[in-house]
C-alpha cells in the first residue's frame, strides 16, 4: 500500500527526520491560511499516488499567498497520468545546494533488506541504477543487528560526503530504518534529501510503500488508505481479496494462479488478442469467488472472455457452480470460453457442458487445453483461425 | 531418488484442525501421502482422519518421528510456526501459506542461516550428541502448492492423474503452471522425478538456485524444467547457476511478456520494478546460460524429447 507523501512525511518527522514546514491542504482555503503562516515563498504539491508530478505540474514554486491559492485551483483534480490530486501539500520553499537519494528497500537478489544512497538525487532511483549504476551504493542490513553507524559512515563516504555531514546524515539514515522496520515497508526514501546552504539536512520528498501482506497489524495504517487513489473495480477487487489489473484490450481472462493467467495472457498477444484484464480469484475459490472474479473478468471485455482454470485445493464443480452462478443472466454479454482442469474435472466439466449445450457455441465453448482455448478466442473474433504454436 | 520428499518422508501438518488443514490433510491422504502428526495450539489429543494432534511440534516429534512440516497456518501465525518447525530440528518445511508480511520472512531467512550452520545449542547435561554434519533446514515457501515426488510421496495438494514418475525434475514460481506443465509431461510420457513451487513473494525460502543444486546431484533427475515469471532475480541468478554447474539439461519458460510495469501481477513477487524483472531479462540470461528457453508451453516437451 503506498502512501502519500503527507502521510510519509508526517510519520518520518515523528522519527526525527527534518522536513520542510507546512501542512497537507484540502481546500484552497486551508492553502491560503498555511501559506500565510509560512510567510514567502512555498512549493505546492499535488498528492497522487504516482510518479512524474512534476512532469505533470503537480509541482509549482508560489512567491506568496495569493500565487499559492492560485496555483493550488489548478492543482485541485488535476489529473496525474489517470490519478486525481484531491490534496495539495504546501511546504515552505527550502534552498537546495546538494540533492542526495537515500532508502531503505528490501533487495531481492539477496533477500535481505538494504541501505540505498547516491550522491545523484531527486531523479527515479530506477533511473539513476540503469544510466550510471556505478553512482548507486547498496549495504545489505542484518536484521538482527539492524543498521549500523558504522554502516552509515561507509554508505557517507562512498557519496562524497563529508566528515561534517556525518552527525546530520547519520541519524536521518537510522530514523529512516527504524520507520521501515516498525511500520513493516517495503521501501522507505527520502528522495531528494538535500543539503542547505546552511549545512542544514532536510528530506524535501518522503515516500512509504507498506507491505500488503502487513496491513493486519497496521490498523492505523488501514485507515490512511486512500481510497480515491482506486478505481471503483480496483477497490472491489481488492475488497474480495481477488487480483485484478485493468490491460486495456478486448478479450477478458480469468484464471486461478498468477503464472497461469500471465501464460494466457502471453498466449493471446502472441496470436495478436490483446487482453483486456488480468483476473486471478487465487487458490481455494469457491463458487462465489469464482462468480465475482468472471464479473471483473466481464468489466471491459467487448469480445469475449477465455476462463483458464487448473484446480488443486479448489474443486471444478464449486468453480462450474460459480460460472453457472454469473451466468444466470439470459444473454451474456460476450462469449466465454472455458476451460477446466484438476480436481474433479469431470464433474465440473459436466457442469459446463450443459451451461454450453443450452446456451450454444455463440455464448459458452469449453476447452480441452490453453490451445484450445486460444483456437476458440481466434474463432469468435476473426472466424476460422488455428490455434498452432502455443 | 528424487528430491526433498520420498517414500521415507513422514509428514507433519502444522494447522491441522483448520479448514484449511483438513482439505490438506485431506488430499494428501488420497494421494498416499504418509501424514503421521498434525499440531494446532489447543487441538492436541484430537485426531483428524486417524492421525494424532499435538499440540507442538516437539511433542509431535517425539511421539510420531516426523521429519517434514507442512505449514497452513493463517499468515499472521506463520512465521512463529516456521521458526517451530526450524527449533525442532525438521529438515524440510513446505510452507503453504500465502502472504506472510516480508520482514516475517527476512527473520525467518535469517534463522535458517543461522541453523543451517550452527550446532545446536546444548545444555551440559545433553551434551554428548555429537553432530557431524551442519543441520540442513530447507524453507520452501511461502505460498509453495507442494513438493511432489510421484510415486513416493505428495506433499501439498495434487490434482488426480497430473503427475507420474519419471526423471524430468520441475521447479516453478506458480503452483497452476506447475500442474500445467506436470500434467502435458505426464500426456507425453515424460515423468517426473520431483515437481517443487518454490512459491512467490518478494523474499521466499529455497530460491532456483538451490533447488537447481539438488537436482544436480540428483541421480534420478536427468534433465530440469524451471518454469520462471516476471520480478526479482531468481532467473538471472539461476542462469548464473546454469551456465558454471549444470551439466544437466535445463528447458525453461517464462511468463509476464505482456504484464505492464509497477503492477503486481496476482503474485507479489511478480512486479517489474523500473527496468528490473522483464521477462525479456530473463530469457535473455538464460538462453545466454546455456538453458533452452521455450517460447510456448508445447514447446517444453519439444526441447525435452530432443534430450
Amino acid at each position: 500500500m503506498r502512501l502519500h507523501e503527507y502521510q510519509a512525511k508526517r510519520i518520518l518527522s515523528q522519527y526525527g527526520v527534518p522536513v520542510p514546514r507546512g501542512e497537507v491542504a484540502s481546500s484552497m482555503d486551508q492553502v491560503r491560511q498555511t501559506a500565510e503562516r509560512l510567510g514567502g515563498r512555498t512549493v505546492l504539491k499535488a498528492q497522487v499516488l504516482t510518479g512524474g508530478r512534476g512532469r505533470a505540474g503537480g509541482i509549482r514554486l508560489a512567491n506568496n499567498s495569493d500565487q499559492a491559492t492560485e496555483l493550488a485551483r489548478q492543482m485541485f483534480g488535476m489529473d496525474v497520468r489517470g490519478y486525481m490530486a484531491s490534496k495539495v501539500l504546501v511546504d515552505e520553499a527550502i534552498e537546495v545546494e546538494q540533492e542526495i537519494y537515500l532508502g531503505i528497500t528490501i533487495d531481492r537478489s539477496i533477500s535481505q533488506p538494504t541501505v540505498v544512497a547516491s550522491a545523484q538525487g531527486g531523479v527515479e532511483i530506477a533511473e539513476v541504477v540503469h544510466e550510471t549504476p556505478e553512482r548507486v551504493y547498496r549495504i545489505p542490513i542484518d536484521p538482527l543487528l539492524g543498521l549500523r553507524v558504522y554502516q552509515v559512515r561507509e554508505l557517507a563516504e562512498n557519496i562524497g560526503l563529508s566528515r561534517e555531514q556525518l552527525p546530520r546524515f547519520s541519524p536521518i539514515a537510522l530514523s529512516l530504518y527504524r520507520a521501515f522496520v516498525e511500520y513493516d515497508a517495503v521501501l522507505v526514501e527520502a528522495n531528494p534529501l538535500v543539503v542547505t546552504p546552511d549545512g542544514d539536512m532536510v528530506s524535501l520528498n518522503t515516500r512509504m510503500v507498506i507491505d500488503d501482506n502487513a496491513l493486519f497489524r497496521h490498523r492505523d495504517l488501514i485507515d490512511m488508505r486512500d481510497e480515491s487513489q482506486e478505481t471503483p473495480i480496483e477497490r472491489l477487487a481488492r475488497r474480495h481479496g481477488i487480483s485484478y489489473v485493468r490491460l486495456g484490450g478486448r478479450v477478458g481472462c480469468l484464471s486461478n494462479g498468477a503464472g497461469l493467467a500471465m501464460a494466457t495472457i502471453d498466449v493471446l498477444r502472441a496470436h495478436g488478442i490483446k487482453p483486456a484484464n488480468f483476473v486471478d480469484i487465487h487458490k481455494e475459490a469457491d463458487a462465489e469467488k469464482m462468480a465475482q472474479g468472471l464479473q471483473f473478468a466481464l468489466n471491459g471485455a467487448s469480445q469475449a472472455v477465455v476462463i483458464n482454470v487448473f484446480c488443486s485445493l479448489s474443486r471444478c464443480q464449486e468453480i462450474a457452480r460459480g460460472i453457472l452462478l454469473a451466468c444466470q443472466k439470459p444473454d451474456l454479454s460476450v462469449p466465454l470460453v472455458i476451460r477446466l482442469e484438476g480436481t474433479d474435472a469431470q464433474a465440473g466439466r459436466a457442469l459446463l457442458e450443459s451451461l454450453a449445450a443450452e446456451r450454444g457455441p455463440a455464448q459458452v465453448r469449453i476447452a480441452r487445453s490453453l490451445r484450445d482455448a486460444v483456437r476458440h478466442i481466434g474463432d469468435l473474433l476473426h472466424g476460422a483461425r488455428s490455434g498452432e504454436g502455443l | 531418488m528424487s528430491i526433498l520428499v520420498n517414500q521415507d518422508t513422514r509428514l507433519l501438518v502444522h494447522g491441522m484442525a483448520s479448514r484449511e488443514g483438513a482439505v490438506y490433510t485431506e488430499r494428501m491422504l488420497a494421494s498416499g501421502t504418509h501424514i503421521v502428526a498434525g499440531v494446532t495450539a489447543g487441538e492436541g489429543g484430537t485426531w483428524l482422519a486417524g492421525v494424532p494432534i499435538f499440540d507442538t511440534v516437539r511433542e509431535a516429534i517425539r511421539a510420531t518421528d516426523a521429519n517434514a512440516a507442512l505449514v497452513c497456518v493463517p499468515p499472521s501465525e506463520a512465521m512463529d510456526a516456521i521458526l517451530e518447525a526450524a527449533d525442532a530440528e525438521l529438515p524440510l518445511i513446505v510452507c503453504a501459506t500465502a502472504g506472510i508480511p516480508v520482514q516475517d520472512m527476512v527473520q525467518i531467512r535469517s534463522y535458517l542461516r543461522y541453523v543451517a550452520g550452527a550446532a545446536i545449542p546444548t545444555p551440559l547435561a545433553e551434551q554428548g550428541r555429537a553432530y557431524e554434519q551442519p543441520r540442513q533446514a530447507v524453507l520452501i515457501g511461502p505460498a509453495s502448492p507442494g513438493v511432489f515426488s510421484p510415486g513416493k510421496s505428495m506433499v501439498g495438494a495434487a490434482p488426480e492423474g497430473i503427475f507420474t514418475p519419471g526423471s524430468v525434475g520441475v521447479l516453478s514460481r506458480s503452483g497452476s503452471l506447475a500442474y500445467e506443465v506436470a500434467g502435458m509431461l505426464t500426456q507425453a510420457g515424460l515423468g517426473q522425478s520431483t515437481v517443487i513451487g518454490i512459491g512467490d513473494g518478494l523474499i521466499v525460502g529455497a530460491g532456483f538456485v538451490d533447488i537447481l543444486a539438488m537436482f544436480e546431484d540428483d541421480p534420478l533427475t536427468e534433465q530440469v524444467v524451471l518454469i520462471g515469471e516476471i520480478g526479482g532475480y531468481g532467473e538471472e541468478m539461476a542462469a548464473g547457476f546454469v551456465a558454471d554447474r549444470m551439466t544437466k539439461p535445463v528447458v525453461a519458460f517464462v511468463v509476464g511478456h505482456t504484464a505492464p510495469a509497477g503492477r503486481p501481477m496476482g503474485h507479489q513477487g511478480a512486479l517489474i520494478e523500473g527496468y528490473a524483472g522483464t521477462a525479456q531479462a530473463k530469457i535473455e540470461a538464460l538462453e545466454r546460460a546455456g538453458a533452452r528457453v521455450a517460447r510456448t508451453l508445447d514447446e517444453i516437451v519439444q526441447l525435452l524429447e530432443r534430450g
